[in-house]
């Protein structure tokens, strides 16, 4: 029995396939932060005042603010003044195509699966890539605009749609909000920006795909999706970083915002760096991602499937502002040798009948901790409300854990909630009934985890669900105890 | 086609076989038979890998190769199939994923090519006709809140999937009514052929009137005291274990 604990545990080790690190020219500001930092930065990309009075209205408050010990997570001091703000593949102009890319940086997205050719690409999803601190290529741009859809990075937004940007941008999370989201107000350089216009259902999926490659550089990316009345849209985003022995920053700011009927269905597949066996390394994901539901009967929806990182810090949250709007919270959170997770969602409800669902799986191996930490409120006003929770947790060690913090704060009479949880742990009796129809554990854990996390990856567009059920895979390779 | 001989094993330091000799040709059809804690389990647990029982002794070749050099899913893939006394439940996994996972790994063992879905599902159809199974537990989690009958039924239809050459079951009757226990005994004499052999483990002779064993073998204190045929079950059921009991204490004594 020991001995094969032990052979479980061995295989446990799934190697990291995206921590190679490409070696391009890069254009990085000293390590640091203060005013003349933001100052370099905002120029840098050419920024208009309104936009860097923003930031530097961000960075002073964030001065008076402390880093959230709430958290169940454990990490030494950051030391903000040791991070490089920014950092940029150099290129010699302005890019007016994909060809114009450098050949480095693509053979980089082909090594990742993410082919930026658009001929050669999936049909069906335009992608936006960021690396380190800016947008180097966005597909089917022509395609979307013809229809009045803008996909493009939100450095561009500000260049040229600065009146969306201005309405919008932390209107939902405000530079104010916490830590983290006032530390990427200050500092965000790029990330994906989306606007579908009344009435229009994006025809295909849009992806942003982010890179850290930089060593000691943080990654602040900022992403703002507005979808009108009546329109709909599907998004996913994917991150990768190399593998490093020091602790990497990345603090992203999320903002969706859907008016009268309209849906937004957002897909995160995080796969940073998680630090290797002993806990060495990895990134630290310290996210504010939050939706609102403006408009009545409107809905976002947030899946995640959330493998990698050292240490992950996010609760992708829905305002249910407008009367009947809909919310809902897919996850499945896999961590493994010393990472450790504290993530899980907000569910505001302040229209009439506005309904939530939340479906968090947790899985947890090695010497890990797996945390579920969630908030459900109905408000004064939201007569009718309805919950429907369900955290569900898979332990695959003797050494790790899994740990569930719901809230539940009901202000009104009407509202009904419902929370449901369980604890399970792959048994040896599971493992051998598996081995005995010719299944290896290796084979047989992916099966029974994917089993576990089937509900939550059903709601993936069908590419990236594929891809995500070996990402568990490969997280995973048989970790049982 | 299955050899063992001189069998010791034991479980965290217990000493629970003490020397078994059998042999089974391929067509044949054994059964072992044996008061409760007589070692029946622990032969079908040994001869499937489970890693808890320790052999101390003796040796078990099949189709000429050592099975105790094997893991536990090479000699599934080798042909040794264990149905369960006490089938898991596995949630989440669906019994067709499930046996479709079991099949593949199978086919890459041998080198061929995994089944495509066309040619699952036609396999799948065929043996779901040939024991009556029905199309609504495929789709349920493995074994999950299935009831007695219908966890037996599920073993018998992986082991049609599998085509193994040799079936162990293990106390196949326990919890079944007499109406379920002739289904899960229809099923297992359909999947008989020249080729394949069974073992059958059990305490009861019920079973054996619709598997009509060739040899019927008595277990008693990790060995084998009696073997004979289909006339030695009767004898059994008429007069219990105890003759039994004490032919073999008297051998001991001596």
């Amino acid at each position: 029995m020991k001995q094969e604990l032990n052979t479980l545990e061995e295989t446990v080790s799934g190697d990291y396939k995206y921590g190679f690190v490409t070696d391009i020219e890069t254009d990085v500001i000293p390590r640091g932060l203060n005013e003349e930092v933001i100052r370099m930065l905002s120029e840098k990309k050419n920024e208009p005042s309104w936009m860097l009075d923003w930031r530097l209205k961000a960075y002073r408050h964030w001065l008076t603010m402390e880093e959230p010990k709430w958290p169940n997570v454990n990490y030494p001091e950051i030391d903000y003044q040791d991070i490089s703000y920014y950092a940029a593949p150099k290129n010699k102009g302005k890019l007016k195509g994909l060809d114009e890319v450098d050949p480095e940086l693509l053979r980089t997205f082909e090594k990742l699966g993410i082919s930026l050719n658009e001929q050669k690409r999936l049909s069906g999803v335009a992608v936006d890539v960021v690396v380190d601190s800016i947008s180097v290529a966005t597909s089917f741009k022509k395609q979307l605009a013809d229809i009045g859809i803008i996909f493009c990075s939100i450095s561009e937004a500000i260049q040229k749609h600065p009146e969306l940007v201005r309405k919008y941008m932390g209107s939902i999370v405000p530079a104010t909000d916490n830590f983290f989201a006032a530390l990427n107000s200050a500092v965000f350089t790029d990330g994906s920006f989306c606007y579908i216009p009344k009435g229009v259902r994006c025809p295909m999926e849009l992806s942003t795909y982010f890179r850290i490659n930089t060593g000691n550089s943080g990654q602040f990316e900022r992403t703002l999706i507005i979808a009108e009345e009546g329109s709909y849209v599907s998004y996913l985003e994917g991150c990768t970083a190399p593998q490093r022995d020091e602790n990497q920053l990345h603090a992203a700011v999320v903002e969706l915002i859907a008016m009268r009927k309209a849906e937004i269905k957002y897909s995160t597949v995080q796969n940073w760096y998680p630090g290797d066996h002993n806990g060495k390394g990895g990134i630290y994901n310290f996210v504010t991602k939050r939706g609102l539901c403006l408009g009545d009967y409107s809905r976002i929806s947030w899946t995640q499937v959330e493998t990698g990182s050292a240490i992950t810090w996010k609760y992708p949250s829905v305002i249910l502002k407008g009367d009947h709007s809909v919310g809902e919270f897919y996850s499945v959170a896999l961590t493994n040798h010393y990472q450790q997770a504290d993530t899980g969602t907000k569910m505001i409800h302040l229209g009439k009948n506005t309904k939530s669902r939340i479906v968090a799986k947790g899985i947890s191996a090695g010497y890990s901790q797996n945390s579920y930490r969630g908030l459900v409120r109905a408000g004064k006003n939201a007569a009718g409300a309805r919950n429907y929770s369900q955290c569900d947790s898979l332990l695959l060690s003797d050494h790790c854990g899994a740990h569930t913090f719901p809230y539940i704060e009901v202000k009104n009479a009407t509202s009904v909630v419902e929370h449901e949880a369980t604890t399970s742990k792959i048994g040896e009796d599971q493992l051998f009934y598996c081995k005995q129809r010719g299944i290896d554990a290796e084979t047989a854990v992916a099966l029974i985890v994917n089993g576990f996390a089937k509900e939550v990856m059903n709601q993936l567009p069908m590419e990236f669900a594929i891809e995500a059920k070996k990402l568990l895979a490969v997280s995973l390779e048989g970790s049982v105890g | 086609m299955l050899s063992i001989t001189n069998i010791h094993a034991s479980i965290e330091g217990k000493q629970i076989l003490n020397g078994i000799n059998l042999s089974i040709q391929a067509g044949e059809i054994h059964a072992i038979m044996g008061p409760n804690g007589s070692g029946k389990s622990t032969l079908a647990a040994v001869l499937a890998g489970r890693e808890q029982y320790e052999v101390t002794e003796g040796a078990v070749t099949f189709l000429q190769k050592d099975l105790l050099e094997m893991s536990p899913e090479d000699r599934a893939r080798e042909g040794v199939f264990l149905a369960f006394q006490y089938p898991v439940e596995i949630p989440g996994v669906s019994t067709t994923n499930f046996i479709k996972a079991a099949v593949n790994e199978k086919r890459k063992y041998r080198g061929e090519e995994p089944l495509d879905a066309v040619s699952f599902m036609k396999l799948m159809k065929e043996k779901m006709a040939m024991l009556r199974i029905d199309q609504s537990l495929l789709s349920r989690s493995i074994n999950e809140g299935f009831s007695g009958g219908e966890k037996k039924r599920n073993e018998i239809f992986q082991m049609a999937m599998l085509e193994p050459k040799l079936m162990i079951l293990d106390e196949m009757d326990s919890g079944l009514d007499i109406d379920a226990l002739r289904i899960v005994a229809n099923g297992i004499n359909k999947l008989r052929n020249e080729n394949n052999a069974i073992l059958i483990i059990t305490h009861y002779q019920r079973l054996l009137d619709y598997l009509q064993p060739d040899f019927v073998h008595v277990l008693y204190n990790g060995r084998i005291v009696r073997s004979g045929t289909k006339e030695l079950a009767m004898e059994l059921e008429e007069n219990g274990y105890d003759f039994i009991k004490e032919e073999a204490n008297l051998i001991t004594a001596e």
